[in-house]
């Protein structure tokens, strides 16, 4: 085997489920609740009693829209609802309403960073459906159902499987969360269930010149980055295994549905066939086809904002902030505009970044809240900064200063003075106290007058007295400046 | 002499007819629902009195007829009394301010139960009411019970119903049609004064015609469905069965109009809703009546011959008849079958014994809660045609057979289309024969489909067809005549027919029952 020539290459394709926030379900006026009573948002739609009809939820429609344009996907003129059938008891109809061969958006891509640059993802299509219910096995002999998710509306993204690593695919998933989150039509919270992932994996096998392709999995249902991510390991690991032991290539077995086993990590296997399901597609007769007109388009067209990706590029282009701390503020949507409205309001753009980084999003994170709720207004931030760009306060003490704002709510300059924080920044005063400082360390003074090695060792030592003496308010480059004048 | 009123150019038949017709007002005293309305606004009578008469005869005929599911005597008398002291007190009432009616057991009411006439779910108890159940609530009717129907309304004769038979008031051996066959025995034999029906492809017109009473099927989307337990959804619609054409369109101004709970009920700014009594009687000038001969042949020569003969009455006020050509009408009975059926099986998946209705006692697993609950649940036709439609979704079938229906249906679409540029209405009878024996078609479902061979395209189309009584066949049972026009013309189809309602008096006739 070893001197063979190997090359692998990974396929994966991803399908994403993201559930969208709107205020009702999808087809029904309840309102979307999480952890409510069993069966307490529901009504005759959700629960499929007899005789009741579906009613189309328009901001889910303009939602997935707003997805698809954001994805840089076509968007049908004509989209249509369909009838999926399939008999389960969390599914009051036994069918779903989904859309089956016209999509609400086609087409599309979404840019992903790697380690060669951004590297194109395909969007196949992006599809809008009713949620089932959940089923509860808790009752002993029974299963009891709670149908308060039942009719949740769900847009349903589907890649082509263009990514060649876990680690992409997870990007993938990351990205795609701010997205939604940029766009106001989810939470995305994974906790909550907001966004659950079904990776197809296989691989490409090149031997001797010669093709194999492995059989596909199909990852039901991972729900965290970390499984999704993990599961997508294992799979390489576990197909690379298994052809090389059989030689099994796609044509020889059929794709098969697999489970992630969070404790053991481990893919366990579901379905060894994907049986031929039928689901009986059909147009739905109680619904009306969807047109989306220009006009329409436009105006969602207009609420469309930049994206995460946009924003990161140019803060490291027009803020010169490094692709870090570009990362870290464009990563919630919240943090960006509250950023931008402190550089609005007159802040250096990595004055306000280093504030918010350092020290707003810890306490944020601290307090379980957003940066927004902290209480200090981006303006006050600004001035903050400010203090610090004309030298009245130091970066550390602006820091202090804001902890200090969260902890009061007291405005900055107000703190700074009362802190004792404001820095000596008269030339007179302060030329007072370096003589002082050269008085009473002579020989420091003399090391630094005569050069060489010790000299710039002692400049230090001395500048470091001078702000003791001043309890740390003198402004260091005033000092600085008296300092090199009086021992030139 | 046997008829309340007698029409001279009647005599040839009335000297056919026996004592199965009587006169006088020994049952209910022969008054449509209008009638009593206005009698009980200007207090010559009260709607407890009405209701109580009809609960009077309820007692008597109902075990023969066996019209009714469930009926709500004491609710109804309380709230007829309710309605009563409301009149007394001046208050301005609905359009059908104390009239009791009836409503087919496919609409859901949050009183008694909605059953479909099926075991599984014999038990149901909705929790809303249907949106026409609300519109007559709002209208003031006094609604006195439930009536039978086949099972999912699937059938045409009644005689599917899961729970009873409905028999035909004209004869007791024969079935009264369907699937309305409860509503429309009710009607003719006086044990309300109008009521309610559904008609996906024939099932108010077809037991009307064979009951002989007005029955109306509006435009698709005319009335709103929502409550209407689905069978083929994009067939389904609600409509008024009434002793007078003047009953019809007081009922549909009640139930018509746009809801927002529908998504297809269409909206009002494309196609108003009218007052349908206002200009009723009008007569419309120039009428162009469309008759497709050969298709008509198709029907017992004794329907013809009433067609025909009211046909001539239409000539006689003046219409002109037009030929014309459907030629797609062949395969409407196929069509119909695929759309239907494949729609009912998707509706119909939901009785499972998992969230409501009958569940089957000690399943084995959870498949046999589906299993077993349906198998006990549904009747013969409606697993039948569970079975027809799954087969024609599924793939691989789906272009042979459910796409290439809906093209047919297209089709039929224009074929009406094109005659309508050339008529303002098409006549034909409402079925091919009057009401058969009971049991004579069970065991021949595709004989029994056949039945409907004339009302299916309406419902294809989604065009309005009334179906009025027009005469008697030798058995002395009824016929009808069938009237269809254009979508959203319910008002001229409406004057179409009171045209030919005030030149004749069969809508008079009163089985004996
Ligand atoms: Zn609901």
């Amino acid at each position: 085997m070893s001197n063979v020539d190997y090359k692998v290459e990974v396929l994966v394709g991803l399908e994403i489920h993201v559930q969208l926030c709107t205020r009702t379900k999808m087809f029904c006026g309840c309102e979307l609740a999480f952890g409510t009573e069993p069966n307490s948002r529901v009504c005759p739609v959700c629960l499929g009693m007899p005789g009741s009809l579906p009613v189309m939820n328009k901001q889910a429609v303009e939602f997935s829209i707003l997805a698809g344009l954001a994805l840089n996907c076509q968007i049908p003129s004509f989209t249509k609802w369909d009838r999926k059938g399939y008999y389960y008891p969390d599914l009051p109809k036994n069918y779903q309403i989904s859309q089956y061969d016209l999509p609400l958006a086609l087409n599309g891509y979404i840019e992903i960073p790697t380690d060669n640059g951004l590297k194109k993802i395909r969007i196949r299509r992006a599809h809008l459906e009713e949620d089932a219910g959940k089923n509860l096995h808790t009752a002993g002999n029974f299963s009891q159902v709670d149908l308060n998710r039942a009719g949740t509306p769900l847009l349903e993204i589907v890649t082509e499987p263009d990514m060649s690593s876990a680690i992409e695919v997870r990007t993938l998933a990351e990205e795609l969360q701010r997205i939604v989150r940029y766009l106001g039509i989810s939470e995305a919270d994974m906790q909550k269930g907001h966004m659950r992932f079904e990776p197809n994996v296989n691989l490409v096998i090149t031997r001797a010149g010669q093709q194999f392709k492995t059989p596909i999995v199909e990852v039901k249902n991972l729900n965290s980055f970390r499984a999704l991510e993990n599961s997508i390991d294992y799979e390489i690991g576990r197909q690379l295994d298994r052809f090389l032991e059989t030689g099994e290539t796609m044509e020889m077995g059929n794709k098969s549905t697999r489970g992630w086993d969070d404790a053991k990590e481990v893919t366990v296997l579901q379905r060894e066939k994907e049986e031929a399901h039928d689901y009986r597609y059909f147009p739905d007769p109680d619904l009306v086809p969807v047109r989306v007109n220009e006009q329409w388009l436009n105006e969602i067209k207009s609420r469309l904002r930049e994206l995460p990706s946009k924003k990161r590029l140019r803060y490291v282009k027009e803020y010169g902030l490094s692709d870090y701390d570009a990362g870290v503020l464009t990563n919630d949507r919240t943090v960006a505009d509250f950023f931008e409205e402190a550089v609005k309001a007159g802040s250096e753009p990595k004055r306000a970044c280093n504030l918010l980084t350092q020290i707003g999003l810890k306490l944020a994170n601290a307090r379980g809240c957003a940066i927004t709720e902290l209480g200090p207004k981006a303006a006050d931030i600004a001035q903050l900064a400010q203090m610090t760009q004309t030298g009245e306060i130091s970066a550390t003490a602006a820091n202090t200063i804001l902890e200090e704002m969260v902890k009061t709510g007291k405005a900055p300059r107000e703190l700074a003075e009362q802190l004792n924080l404001i820095q000596k920044n008269d030339a007179g005063e302060l030329e007072g106290i370096v003589d002082e400082v050269l008085k009473s360390n002579p020989q420091a003074a003399a090391d630094f007058k005569e050069g060489g090695k010790k000299s710039g060792k002692a400049r230090g030592f001395l500048l470091g007295q001078v702000m003791q003496k001043t309890k740390g308010r003198a402004n260091p480059k005033i000092a600085a400046e008296i300092l090199d004048k009086k021992l030139a | 002499m046997v008829f309340i009123t007698q029409d001279k150019r009647q005599d040839k038949i009335t000297t056919i007819l026996d004592s199965r017709f009587r006169g006088n007002d020994k049952r209910m005293d022969w008054q449509s629902a209008k009638q009593l309305r206005d009698k009980i606004a200007t207090r010559r009578t009260n709607s407890v009195e009405a209701t109580k008469a009809v609960f009077t005869r309820i007692a008597k005929i109902e075990p023969i007829l066996g019209a009714y599911i469930s009926t709500f005597e004491e609710q109804a008398i309380a709230r007829a009394a309710e309605i009563d002291k409301r009149i007394t007190g001046g208050e301005k009432l609905g359009q059908l301010a104390g009239v009791p009616v009836a409503v087919k057991d496919n609409m859901c009411t949050t009183f008694g139960t909605t059953t479909c006439a099926s075991k599984i779910l014999a038990n149901f108890h909705a929790p809303y009411n249907a949106t026409v159940v609300e519109k007559l609530l709002a209208a003031d009717a006094v609604i006195i019970g439930k009536t039978n129907l086949d099972e999912f309304a699937m059938g045409s004769s009644t005689e599917n119903s899961g729970l009873k038979q409905t028999v035909n008031p004209w004869d007791t051996k024969r079935v009264p049609g369907g699937s309305s066959g409860g509503s429309t025995a009710a009607v003719a034999a006086g044990l309300c004064y109008a009521a309610l029906g559904s008609d996906t492809g024939g099932s108010i017109r077809q037991p009307a015609s064979l009951c002989g009473v007005v029955g109306l099927k509006p435009t698709y989307g005319r009335v709103s469905r929502y409550g209407l337990v689905a069978y083929g959804s994009s067939l389904d619609q609600i409509g008024p069965i009434t002793q007078t054409v003047e009953d019809c369109a007081l009922m549909l101004n009640v139930i018509a109009g746009h809801d927002t709970a529908d998504s297809t009920s269409v909206d009002e700014k494309i196609a108003p809703v009218v007052d349908y009594l206002a200009k009723l009687d009008e007569p419309v000038k120039g009428l162009r009546i469309g008759i497709a001969s050969s298709f008509n042949a198709g029907a017992d020569e004794q329907v013809r011959k009433a067609i025909d003969e009211a046909i001539k009455t239409y000539r006689n006020l003046g219409a002109t008849i037009v030929e014309i050509d459907m030629p797609h009408l062949d395969y409407a009975i196929a069509a119909y079958y695929m759309v239907a059926t494949a729609e009912a099986s998707s509706n119909l998946a939901r009785y499972d014994g998992v969230h409501y209705g009958h569940r089957t006692q000690n399943p084995n697993d959870y498949i046999e809660v589906y299993t077993k609950s349906r198998a006990e649940g549904f009747g013969k036709e409606v697993k039948r045609r569970i079975m027809l439609g799954t087969y024609a979704l599924s793939s691989g079938y789906y272009d042979a057979y459910y796409l290439k229906a809906l093209k047919v249906r297209n089709l039929i679409r224009g074929d009406f289309v094109r005659a309508f540029e050339k008529c303002d209405c098409i006549m034909m009878p409402v079925a091919p024969t009057t009401a058969f024996k009971i049991g004579e078609k069970v065991d021949d479902p595709l004989k029994m489909y056949l039945s409907d061979i004339y009302t299916i395209a309406a419902n294809l189309a989604g065009i309005p067809g009334i179906s009025i009584p027009c005469g008697f066949d030798d058995k002395k049972l009824p016929v009808g005549l069938q009237i269809l026009s254009p979508a959203f013309s319910e008002e001229k189809l409406l004057r179409i027919a009171q045209m030919y309602e005030k030149q004749t008096d069969w809508h008079k006739k009163r089985p004996l029952i």
